[in-house]
């Protein structure tokens, strides 16, 4: 069991009511179990089915492994421009 | 050349304009997101963006790699800019340098297209009574997202 910090902006920081979430991963887990450990907080109603994850400032796919060392962020759907 | 930059300063697109400007490019084409007062038929009176900045900054960085590549330009500007902005300011600047108009049309295209496919920027309206809520395009309707 290992613990990561996933970071959280705009309306998921809102919707959690915090800028990121402490998470309790077994190791070999991927980003799917994580998003599953996410969406089972009391907060995670408003969430999409499959939110978007960044790992290490990049896109994840969901069968990616996460690492202890990993910079991990849930991304809202983007709107800039 | 290549130069992108997530900012909290106000945009000056003569800058960006003159810093691509040589006598090697025979056009340059500029593109510029500004404020607008309406959104979904509701009165906006101002906005604020929020960033992911390190990602933002890599991603945008990524996006003016691909475009340089793609269409050959000789120099290429992004800038977006994040914190509170009032009506009518510039949210975004892309300026792209090409010997000829039709790349230099299409990178500024590519480049906001993808910027809005996947920077990890947020962009939160304002209202005329006092609420704020936070844009998401997935949401949008047929014709708020053109």
């Amino acid at each position: 069991m290992s613990q990561v910090t996933v970071q959280l902006f705009a309306s998921y920081a809102e919707a959690f009511g915090a800028s990121h979430l402490k998470i309790a991963l077994d190791p070999g887990s991927t980003v799917d179990d994580l998003v599953r450990c996410i969406r089972s907080l009391p907060a995670a109603g408003s969430l999409p089915a499959s939110p978007r994850v960044a790992v290490n400032r990049k896109f994840a796919s969901p069968d990616k492994l996460i690492g202890s060392g990993d910079e991990i962020a849930l991304i809202p759907p983007v709107a800039g421009g | 050349m290549k130069r992108t930059a997530v900012v909290t300063r106000v945009i000056n697109p003569a800058a960006l304009i003159a810093e691509v400007t040589s006598v090697e490019v025979g056009a340059i084409s500029v593109f510029l997101g500004t404020v607008r007062d309406t959104n979904d038929g509701r009165k906006v009176t101002g906005l604020d963006y929020s960033a992911y900045t390190s990602m933002a900054e890599s991603e945008l960085s990524g996006i003016a790699d691909e475009a340089e590549a793609r269409f050959g330009v000789h120099s290429l500007v992004v800038e977006h800019r994040v914190g509170e902005l009032s009506l009518g300011e510039v949210s975004v600047a892309i300026v792209a340098a090409h010997q000829h108009r039709e790349p230099a049309i299409e990178c500024a295209r590519f480049v906001i297209d993808e910027i809005k496919k996947r920077v990890p920027i947020w962009k939160r309206e304002h209202y005329a009574d006092g609420s704020r809520a936070w844009v998401d395009p997935t949401r949008a309707t047929e014709a708020t997202a053109l």
